[in-house]
C-alpha cells in the first residue's frame, strides 16, 4: 500500500495531464483516474470531470479525490449509517468517508435509489424534470441503472435528501428497496417493443410493486425477496438467477407457424441451415424434417425459444399464454449459486382477477417465508433447508411433475400410512 | 429527518409509470408485434401486424453516468425520436423511431458524442457491473475500471456481429458477484481469510450476527486484550467475505491479496440448453488499476478462442460443452489446477460420473 499516493499529494505526479493549459482547474489532479479516459469505450472519468468542472459542486471534487486515493492503496474508504425519508426504512443508500479527514469534501455521499418505470422506458420530460432535481439537491452523477434495477442518484449530503425526495415524489418517482423487505424489480421491454412477450409484464410489474410498496419501504422479513419479470423463456432480465420469484412468460398450446414464411426462410437460408440451426439445436428434437420443411410435435416441446429466436418471422409463441413461477434464485452468497426452479407451471395472466389471484399466492409464499425463514436466508435457501415439498405444503400449492427434473433417487421418505 | 416546515405529503406510488413513456407507434402496437430482423449492428426493426415498423437504435453508455450526459441522450430522443427513450438490463440506451430515415444520422451524431452504436445481436454486449470503489461499502476493486478498459479492448465486438451468439459479460467487485451469471465473468476472489480488527469489533459489529452469517461455521467468539470480539478458524475458513456484510471489523478486502477469478458458461436463457451457471476458469489474477491489463488480456483469450470454434447459435457455455474442458483450456491457454476441483456443496455433481473421456 502506497498511502502517499493519494490524489491530494498533486505534487508527486507532475500536474501536467489531460485538463492542463486550460487555466485555473475545479478538480484536484487524478493521474489514476486519466488513465481510464484513454481508449475508445465512453470515458465514465471525463463524465464526472467535465460535470464537476461546469457544476463546481465541491462533493464531486471530493468523490473524485477519494476515487483516485482508492485507486491508489487498492481499498474503498465508504462506511453505511441509517439516512431515509419520512415514514420510509429504506431507500436511501447512506455512505460516510472513512478518511475524512483526508477528504472532507465527500464526507457525505449518500445514494437515492428510484424506481423506474417498468421495462426502463422513458419519455425525455420525465428524465430532465429528474435530472433538474438531482442536479439542484445531490452531485449530479447517477447509475442508469444499478444492479437491483433501480436508478441510482449518488451523492447527496444528509440535508438535502427529504426535499430532494419530495420534489422527486411530485414528480411520480419513489424511492427503491434496500435491506429485508420487497425490493425493487426488474422487467424486460415486453409487450412494449416485443413479438415473444407472453404476457403483459409491465403491467404485472407496476401492480405487483404497488401492491407490496408498504413491504419495500419499511422492510421487516427474514431477508430480501426480488421479483424479476421476463415476458418470454429468453428470459432477458436473467430472473432465473437473479430474483427469488422469477416470472416468466410462456405459453400452452402449439408453437403457431406462419408456413410461408418457413419456406422464404429455407429459400433464403437453405435445408442445410434448417437441419444444423433449427432442427438439430432443438433440446427435446421436437422438430422434424418433413418434405424439405419442418414439422415440431407439440407434445415433445418444452418452449425453450431457439426456433422462434432462428426463425423470429415464421414461428411466435402459441395463442394460450401465460407465465410461469419460478422461485429461488440467488447468487453466491454463502451456499454458492442458486439458480430459480419451477413452481407454478402455468397461470394465465391477462385480467385484473389473474392479476389479483398471484398477488394473494405470492402473499401467501411470503408468508410461509417469514415464519419458516431463518435470519437472513433467502426464500430459496429457506426451501432447500425445509425441503420443496414441506414448502408446497405450507403454502398450499399442488405437487407437478414440472417442479423437478426428475423423481428421487433415494428411498429415505416415509410415505403416508 | 423530519422537518416542521414540510409541506408534500408522500405518495407511495412505487415505480413510475410507463404508458406515458412509451412512444405513440409503441403504444398503438403495444402486444401486437409480429417480428423482428437486425438490418445492421446495433439497428433492430420491429414489425408490428398493423404493419407499422419501428427502428431502434442501441447505443453504449458508460453506466456511470452524469445528468450532463443524460440531457444529451435526451438531446437524441428529442431530435429523432418524438422524446421517447429507454436502457437495457445491460445499460445500453435505445432509440425508438417509426422513421427509418432517422436512423443514419441518429447513429452518425451518437457516434459523435462518443456513444458506440452496437450491441445487438451475435456480438459482445454491454458489461452488467457493480459500483465498486466510487460507491460500495465492501468492494475489493472497481468495476466501472475494469469494464472501461475491458470494453476499451472489445470496443469491436460491441460494434460488429461477429460471433457465435450473443456474449454477455459481467464484472463483480466481491465474491457476492452482484453483476451476476453470464457468459463470461470478471469477479473479485478473496484469497485469504478476514484479518480481524480487534479494537473496534464488539463497538461496530453484533457478535452472534456475525457468526451466524459463516456458511462453514469458521467464526467464534473470543476475547482479545480484555475485549470481546472474534476468531476464524483459517483451515475452515472458505474467504467468501459474507462477515464482512454483517461486520465491518472483519476485513476480508486487502491490496494484494484480493484477487481477480475468470468465470465463463452462465446462461439464463432457456434457449437450447437448459439455463446454466458459471465454472471457474482462472484465477490469482491480480487488481491492478487503473487498466487491470491481465484481466483484459484472459477475456480475450476466452473471446478469441470462442469466436473461431463456436458454431452458429452456441453460447459460450454450450461451445464448452460440446468441444469440452480439456480443449476449451487448450484453445484458450488457460491453465486448469486442482483448486478448480469443486470442494463445496453439492461438489460431488460436478465430478465426471461416466466413462466419458477426451484425449
Amino acid at each position: 500500500m502506497e498511502e502517499n499516493k493519494g490524489a491530494s499529494s498533486c505534487s508527486s505526479h507532475g500536474c501536467n495531464h489531460s485538463n492542463g493549459g486550460r487555466g485555473e482547474k475545479f478538480l484536484n489532479p487524478t493521474p489514476m483516474l486519466d488513465e481510464l479516459e484513454k481508449g475508445p469505450w465512453p470515458s465514465f472519468v471525463s463524465g464526472f470531470k467535465n460535470l464537476a468542472e461546469r457544476t463546481k459542486k465541491p462533493m464531486l471534487r471530493g468523490v473524485m479525490d477519494q476515487l483516485e486515493y482508492s485507486y491508489n492503496t487498492k481499498m474503498g474508504y465508504w462506511k453505511g449509517g441509517l439516512v431515509t425519508v419520512d415514514g420510509y426504512g429504506a431507500g436511501v443508500i447512506t455512505r460516510y468517508s472513512m478518511i475524512k479527514d483526508k477528504i472532507p469534501e465527500a464526507a457525505e455521499f449518500h445514494t437515492m435509489r428510484i424506481q423506474p418505470p417498468p421495462g426502463l422506458h422513458y419519455n425525455t420530460a420525465m428524465l430532465r424534470e429528474m435530472c433538474d432535481i438531482w442536479e439542484e439537491y445531490g452531485s449530479g452523477m447517477l447509475t442508469l441503472h444499478g444492479q437491483t434495477g433501480d436508478i441510482m442518484l449518488q451523492g447527496i449530503d444528509e440535508a438535502n435528501v427529504q426535499e430532494c425526495f419530495d420534489k422527486l415524489n411530485e414528480k411520480g418517482w419513489d424511492l427503491g428497496g434496500a435491506g429485508a423487505g420487497m425490493r425493487t424489480a426488474v422487467s424486460c421491454a415486453g409487450p412494449a417493443r416485443c413479438e415473444q412477450a407472453c404476457y403483459d409484464n409491465l403491467e404485472l410489474h407496476l401492480h405487483a410493486l404497488r401492491h407490496f410498496v408498504g413491504q419495500l419501504h419499511r422492510p421487516e422479513w427474514n431477508y430480501k425477496i426480488k421479483f424479476k419479470f421476463s415476458a418470454c423463456p429468453n428470459d432477458c432480465t436473467n430472473s432465473i438467477m437473479r430474483s427469488d420469484l422469477a416470472v416468466i412468460g410462456t405459453w400452452k398450446d402449439a408453437i403457431q407457424v406462419e408456413e410461408a414464411a418457413v419456406t422464404e426462410w429455407i429459400e433464403e437460408k437453405g435445408v442445410d441451415a434448417l437441419v444444423n440451426q433449427v432442427i438439430n439445436l432443438c433440446p427435446t428434437r421436437a422438430i422434424s424434417l418433413q418434405d424439405g420443411g419442418m414439422k415440431i410435435d407439440t407434445r415433445d416441446c418444452v418452449r425453450c425459444m431457439h426456433c422462434l429466436n432462428a426463425m423470429p418471422k415464421a414461428l411466435s409463441p402459441g395463442k394460450e399464454r401465460g407465465v410461469s413461477l419460478l422461485m429461488g434464485g440467488k447468487n453466491t452468497l454463502k451456499v454458492g449459486v442458486n439458480m430459480g426452479s419451477l413452481i407454478i407451471p402455468f397461470m394465465k395472466m391477462e385480467t385484473e382477477e389473474d392479476r389479483e389471484k398471484f398477488m394473494k399466492l405470492v402473499e401467501e409464499i411470503i408468508d410461509w417465508w417469514d415464519d419458516s425463514g431463518l435470519d437472513h436466508e433467502r426464500i430459496g435457501e429457506t426451501i432447500e433447508r425445509v425441503g420443496l415439498r414441506q414448502f408446497l405444503d405450507g403454502v398450499g400449492l399442488d405437487v407437478d411433475i414440472n417442479q423437478v427434473s426428475r423423481p428421487r433417487d433415494n428411498p429415505y421418505f416415509k410415505a403416508k400410512y | 429527518m423530519s422537518s416542521p416546515e414540510r409541506t408534500w405529503k408522500t405518495i407511495e406510488s412505487g415505480p413510475h409509470t410507463y404508458m406515458e413513456a412509451l412512444h405513440p407507434v409503441v403504444r398503438k402496437n403495444y402486444g401486437n408485434w409480429k417480428y423482428h430482423e437486425i438490418p445492421r449492428p446495433g439497428v433492430l426493426k420491429h414489425v408490428a401486424e398493423s404493419g407499422d415498423a419501428l427502428f431502434t437504435v442501441r447505443a453504449g453508455t458508460p453506466r456511470q453516468d452524469t445528468v450532463d450526459m443524460v440531457r444529451q441522450l435526451c438531446d437524441i430522443a428529442d431530435r429523432y425520436c418524438d422524446g421517447h427513450l429507454r436502457f437495457t438490463v445491460r445499460n445500453n440506451v435505445e432509440f425508438l423511431t417509426p422513421k427509418e430515415e432517422n436512423v443514419e444520422p441518429m447513429i452518425r451524431d451518437l457516434e459523435a458524442m462518443g456513444f458506440p452504436v452496437g450491441g445487438a445481436g451475435n456480438c459482445v454486449s454491454s458489461v452488467s457491473h457493480t459500483q465498486g470503489w466510487l460507491h460500495c461499502d465492501i468492494p475489493a476493486t472497481d468495476a466501472s475500471g475494469v469494464v472501461k478498459s475491458m470494453m476499451d479492448s472489445l470496443y469491436d465486438e460491441f460494434k460488429h456481429m461477429e460471433m457465435p451468439n450473443k456474449v454477455r459479460l459481467s464484472t463483480s467487485c466481491c465474491s457476492i458477484n452482484c453483476g451476476g451469471q453470464a457468459d463470461i465473468a470478471v469477479v473479485v476472489k478473496h484469497t485469504r481469510p478476514p484479518r480481524i480488527n480487534h479494537d473496534n469489533l464488539s463497538m461496530i459489529c453484533e457478535l452472534p450476527k456475525a457468526v451466524a452469517r459463516c456458511p462453514v461455521a469458521a467464526i467464534r467468539p473470543t476475547v482479545v486484550n480484555g475485549k470481546r470480539s472474534l476468531m476464524v478458524d483459517e483451515a475452515k475458513c472458505i474467504c467468501c467475505g459474507a462477515c464482512f456484510g454483517a461486520c465491518p471489523a472483519m476485513e476480508i478486502n486487502h491490496p494484494e491479496h484480493s484477487k481477480f477469478a475468470i468465470w465463463v458458461g452462465g446462461k439464463n436463457s432457456n434457449a437450447r440448453s437448459k439455463p446454466s451457471t458459471m465454472s471457474i476458469v482462472a484465477h490469482n489474477l491480480p487488481n491492478n488499476p487503473p487498466r487491470w491489463p491481465e484481466v483484459t488480456e484472459a477475456v480475450g483469450k476466452i473471446l478469441t478462442a470462442y469466436k473461431a470454434g463456436g458454431r452458429p447459435w452456441e453460447r459460450v457455455g454450450e461451445w464448452i460443452n460440446r468441444i469440452g474442458w480439456k480443449r476449451f483450456f487448450e484453445e484458450t491457454g488457460l491453465i486448469f489446477d486442482e483448486d478448480m476441483i469443486d470442494s463445496y456443496r453439492h461438489a460431488r455433481t460436478t465430478f465426471n460420473q461416466s466413462a466419458h473421456v477426451r484425449f
